[in-house]
């Protein structure tokens, strides 16, 4: 997120990729780690201009019943195999428990029943994966913003990290269990909700039950499924591949604005 | 497109035809639109299928795919174009890729980087449409406050005529390119295509890239209403890249038609030779 645009690295850019046309061993080329920071210029210009253009509260668009896709393409997990999740599944999710704390004043535990009775906003919204399709859904759950209000963050907060219940790529050092981080913008936009209930209906196992984050004007992949802890924290850097995500860890962009 | 005759030999005078903002521009055109293309055909790859409207996935119809089936004991390719269905085996749905016939979309040698790689695909086209973006607008900005626009590439009323426009298409077709005085401007043909493409194509790319941004959604919610949805814009992005394609194609072909040697130094140096017309021999 720190990448300043230079001429001269812009330039490199340029320049390295001119040498390489036409090479069909070029591949080289696109692995190199110089070439990576170079490319991720781009991020940074994205988010900068997005964010300028967008100011804090610019709404995603929303859609009526009549654009819901007729079958919501479920992605990622779809049923996550650890025996924790399965046992919480097998009791309609009534043991389990959202946990919210990392730099909060008052750290806290919410069951689904609570959940569900606090405030809830329901939107109809597009969900674009990065691979290139879309769905449209209906979500209702608890504005984001809110529930951090409650908890009251710490001063040093800036970024919201989401814990997951489904480990998508099975590893010895547990580094493949997913998980997510949006800043405070985003944290606290208007659509940025907690949802439990889908197209009126319990959150289904595939789509992530009990709860999943919506953050509208973001890609699929930040729409972390399974939520397990909510935690407030300062940089992303300790945290697991130290990029912010598990997409993110596997080179995929932490801004998904685009 | 001046033309200022920087010298003249035995029946030839030489023009500086070309500005140095206009040689760097293209070049740099040249550069990002084939990283695009090539980047964006990875993109493609991770989902091969164009839908239209709002929303598409893979339970909605798409009226252009490629997908991978079981036949027998091998892969075949098959390219869906509405209701028909092409076998399309070793180019599109299934090629080689070390010797194995692989599943994907467009071929390894079509697509930075060539193996499947969608996060790297992104930051190769991201990276290359801002740098395309820059450099559109610098030109665009050097084409209205230098009159290139309007002297060099706006037609005059008397090239738009019928009489005019048919003429033209008859010398392209036969090869007869112009001489002489004539050859000191672009013709018709080439200020329209030139025009439509800056104006029309290239904008295009642009705005329905931007449309497929849930970020510049909720900037510009209007775009989704232009294009008709997220999915059509990314249809049409498809459909406007290989428009471009075609427009390269041709525009390379007349390059090399119309005397390579002549058109590629005046893209690079700025200087173009013309024949007085009269004079027998080869283009140079």
């Amino acid at each position: 997120m720190t990448s300043i645009l230079t001429r001269r690295r812009f330039l490199i850019g340029a320049t390295m990729t001119a040498s390489a046309l036409g090479l069909n061993g070029c591949d080289a080329l696109v692995e190199s780690d110089r070439t990576k920071s170079v490319l991720k210029i781009a991020e940074g210009l994205s988010m900068k201009t997005q964010r300028f253009l967008l100011g804090d509260n610019a709404l995603a668009r929303e859609f009526t019943e009549a654009d819901l896709s007729p079958v919501f393409r479920a992605n990622g997990t779809s049923m996550p195999d650890n025996p924790q999740y399965l046992d919480w599944m097998s009791r309609q999710f009534s043991t389990w428990k959202l946990e919210v704390g990392g730099l909060v004043e008052k750290p806290m535990q919410l069951s689904l029943a609570e959940l569900r009775a606090l405030p809830a906003r329901t939107q109809i919204t597009r969900h674009d994966c990065v691979e290139g399709w879309s769905a449209i859904g209906k979500w209702t759950g608890v504005p984001l913003g809110a529930l951090l209000k409650t908890v009251g963050l710490k001063p040093e907060a800036r970024y919201i990290v989401f814990h997951c219940a489904d480990e998508y790529e099975k590893s010895l050092d547990g580094s493949g269990w997913y998980y997510e981080s949006i800043d405070l913008v985003d944290a606290f936009h208007p659509q940025t909700i907690l949802a439990h209930t889908m197209n009126g209906r319990d959150l289904e196992v595939a789509h992530g039950a009990p709860l999943r984050l919506r953050v509208e004007r973001q890609l699929g992949y930040k729409h972390a499924k399974y939520l397990t802890r909510i935690e407030a924290v300062a940089d992303l850097g300790r945290l697991y591949g130290g990029n912010g995500g598990f997409w993110e860890d596997r080179g995929y962009e932490w801004y998904a604005g685009i | 497109m001046a033309t200022i005759d920087a010298g003249a030999a035995t029946g030839r005078t030489v023009i500086y035809r070309h500005s140095l903002l206009v040689r760097l521009s293209h070049w740099v055109n040249v550069l990002c639109m084939t990283v695009l293309l090539f980047s964006g055909l990875q993109i493609f790859n991770a989902h091969p299928a164009l839908y239209w409207g709002q929303y598409g996935a893979n339970n909605d119809p798409s009226f252009i795919s490629t997908e991978a089936v079981e036949d027998g004991d091998k892969a075949k390719g098959l390219t869906h174009i509405g209701s028909l269905t092409f076998d399309t085996t070793g180019f599109l749905g299934v090629s080689d890729v070390d010797g194995e016939a692989t599943a994907r979309g467009f071929p390894d040698w079509l697509t930075i980087p060539s193996y499947q790689d969608l996060a790297s695909g992104r930051r190769w086209h991201f990276f290359f449409a801002w740098l395309f973006v820059i450099n559109g607008f610098i030109y665009l900005a050097y084409g209205l406050v230098s009159r290139h626009f309007r002297r060099d590439l706006l037609p005059a009323r008397d090239e738009l005529t019928p009489a005019h426009i048919g003429h033209e298409i008859v010398n392209h077709a036969r090869l007869r390119f112009a001489k002489g005085p004539e050859a000191r401007h672009y013709n018709t043909l080439q200020k329209l295509s030139y025009v439509a493409v800056i104006i029309l194509l290239l904008p295009l790319m642009i705005l329905t890239g931007l449309t497929m941004s849930p970020g510049f959604n909720a900037v510009a919610p209007w775009l989704l209403d232009v294009f008709g949805g997220r999915q059509s814009a990314r249809t049409i992005h498809f459909l406007t890249a290989f428009s471009l394609v075609a427009f390269v194609v041709v525009h390379v072909a007349m390059v090399i038609l119309s005397g390579v040697f002549n058109n590629l130094r005046s893209m690079i140096t700025g200087y173009y030779a013309i024949d007085q017309g009269d004079i027998k021999g080869g283009k140079q």
